[in-house]
């Protein structure tokens, strides 16, 4: 047993390592990071911090970036819980090869698709707005979303749907208050996906947006390139991101591990 | 068994819109593209299949195809049978496990290019901790903007190191799952630690399973932002994988045409080599 533990905590040493780099750099001033290696900040800074939470073109970014990742992650949820429902009850005319279709969305090379989506985006005057982010990563969301719960509705027994008619169930009535209830870890984990593919999504995010709503992924970049490459800023502003996506982890972590065991038995 | 239900059709209905519209007219635009000739200000002339032609003859396509093609050889067969590792080392029960998920799970939560980002600063011989390390306390001479193979360990290490938790996640939620009777029965019959491997664990992760090998092949054979920012593709071609490729003929050298032609041609190759997976992973399922 003590020697199985090894395995974990090792990984778990070189997963760290680049981002205890990053978290340290952050406390760095730029002069230090750029005059030699030093593994701890030797003149500690919290000077980039301030930075970015002073200048509303780098909080914005964050406020951006969680915006048009909850609408994503709501609207992929939301659409997928009743095809997913459909794909794992029912038989119908071509439901294997759209389930295949949808998946194949996770495959076109997004860095040629970028500007027929500007044009689309720009047609349809979304552009530059949180809804078109969210719109387009519903691409890749929204088969990753609806696979995931087929799985998870597929280990559902369908006595449980046919009990509820029976004792005189809505369908809708029946699919807000018993059937979500029974998938909620599915509908967890499903989420967490979105919000992650969602949330580290650049080059879609990038080319949607100019002004307002700039994702801060974006925001770095272009800072970087513009005031020199301020290193320390640019480690905080990335320390920065991993927060969000961390308390995201923190509530869905028992549903991760939990949530797949529902069904698969 | 599933019943037939023709009016199953409005439950997809919603998903189908979606995901067409962001689909179905992209991809319209690029066939377009694929088969015309621009000099600017929206004028473009037929130009037929000249482009595919070209792209199917071109040394440099061969050469891109073959790289993103090793690529994504290498990190599967670390990242699967790593990651399955891990998994079954993981502790089931207590205190380290949410400990275990949240920290295995942060990398997959950084942005891309934060990641690219990230590793290039890591990794720069003189001031990056790794490079530090391997060049000043090693003694190896490890420069990966100089070297071709260093480039390549960095890509593959940056990548196992960002995508080996997904496989890790999933193969740890289906071993989760199989009840303790299993192991009673299998502890009873005197069964191997590898047959218990063999005959209870693989089998029972094999719906989890499917999902990341197939997730790890469609975005590693995308894989675009965080090599780009490590490496930019270099030194000289060494680390220019399909899709950085593709941009460079795109957007470097606004050769709309070509770019769209050649992302057909990769899509189609991603599409069928996905179903090829698809199908021998669910085979079974289907009987």
């Amino acid at each position: 047993m003590q020697k199985r533990t090894i395995v974990p905590i090792v990984y778990i040493l070189f997963l760290m390592l680049p981002i205890y780099w990053l978290v340290a750099m952050s406390f760095k001033t730029t002069n230090e990071i750029l005059s030699g290696f030093s593994l701890f900040p030797q003149t500690f800074t919290l000077e980039n911090y301030a930075t970015i939470f002073t200048d509303p073109s780098w909080y914005w970014g964050y406020i951006n970036s969680i915006i048009y990742v909850s609408i994503n992650t709501v609207i992929s949820v939301a659409v997928a819980l009743p095809a997913a429902y459909a794909f794992s009850r029912y038989r119908f005319l071509g439901d294997k090869q759209l389930f295949f279709w949808l998946l194949t969305n996770r495959m076109a090379p997004a860095a040629v698709f970028a500007l027929p989506f500007f044009q689309l985006y720009s047609a349809v005057g979304l552009f530059d707005t949180h809804l078109a982010v969210a719109m387009a990563h519903c691409l890749f969301n929204i088969p990753l979303a609806v696979w995931i719960l087929e799985g998870f509705m597929g280990g559902i027994p369908k006595e449980l749907d046919e009990t509820a008619y029976v004792d005189g169930y809505s369908f809708p009535r029946f699919f807000a208050t018993i059937f979500i209830p029974s998938i909620k870890a599915g509908v967890g984990v499903a989420a967490f996906f979105c919000f992650m593919f969602s949330w580290v999504e650049l080059l879609l995010a990038k080319t949607l947006t100019a002004v307002a709503a700039k994702p801060i992924a974006a925001t770095m970049t272009k800072t970087a390139s513009s005031a020199g490459y301020e290193l320390g800023l640019l480690a905080a502003a990335g320390t920065l991101t991993i927060i969000p996506g961390a308390i995201v982890i923190y509530f869905v972590r028992n549903y991760i591990a939990k949530g797949f065991a529902m069904g698969r038995v | 068994m599933k019943t037939e239900n023709q009016k199953a059709w409005f439950f997809v209905l919603p998903v189908l819109l979606l995901v067409a519209f962001n689909a179905l007219i992209p991809m319209m635009t690029v066939v377009n593209y694929s088969v015309q000739e621009t000099f600017g200000d929206n004028v473009f002339f037929w130009q037929g299949l000249d482009w595919f032609q070209q792209i199917l003859r071109s040394d440099r396509f061969h050469a891109a195809l073959g790289r993103q093609f090793m690529f994504t050889f290498l990190i599967l067969i670390i990242e699967v049978p790593l990651g399955i590792a891990i998994a079954l080392s993981m502790p089931r029960s207590g205190f380290w496990v949410p400990v275990c998920l949240v920290t295995m799970a942060l990398p997959m939560l950084i942005p891309w290019n934060v990641v690219g980002a990230m590793w290039n600063i890591f990794t720069l011989p003189d001031i990056g901790l790794l490079g530090y390390f391997l060049n000043h306390t090693l003694g190896i001479n490890y420069d990966m903007t100089q070297d071709p193979i260093a480039a390549w360990v960095t890509i593959i290490t940056m990548d196992v190191w960002h995508w080996t938790s997904l496989v890790v996640l999933l193969s740890y939620a289906g071993l989760v799952s199989i009840p303790d009777a299993y192991y009673q029965a299998a502890k009873i019959d005197g069964a191997s630690n590898w047959a218990v491997f063999r005959f209870i664990q693989l089998p029972k992760m094999k719906t989890v399973l499917t999902i990341a090998i197939l997730l790890r092949f469609m975005d590693s054979f995308n894989i675009y932002t965080e090599p780009f920012v490590l490496t930019g593709g270099g030194p000289g071609n060494s680390t220019t994988l399909l899709s950085i490729d593709l941009v460079k003929i795109a957007l470097g050298q606004f050769d709309l045409g070509p770019a769209a032609a050649m992302s057909l041609i990769y899509f189609a190759i991603t599409l069928l080599v996905s179903w090829l997976f698809y199908t021998v992973m669910t085979k079974d399922d289907q009987n």
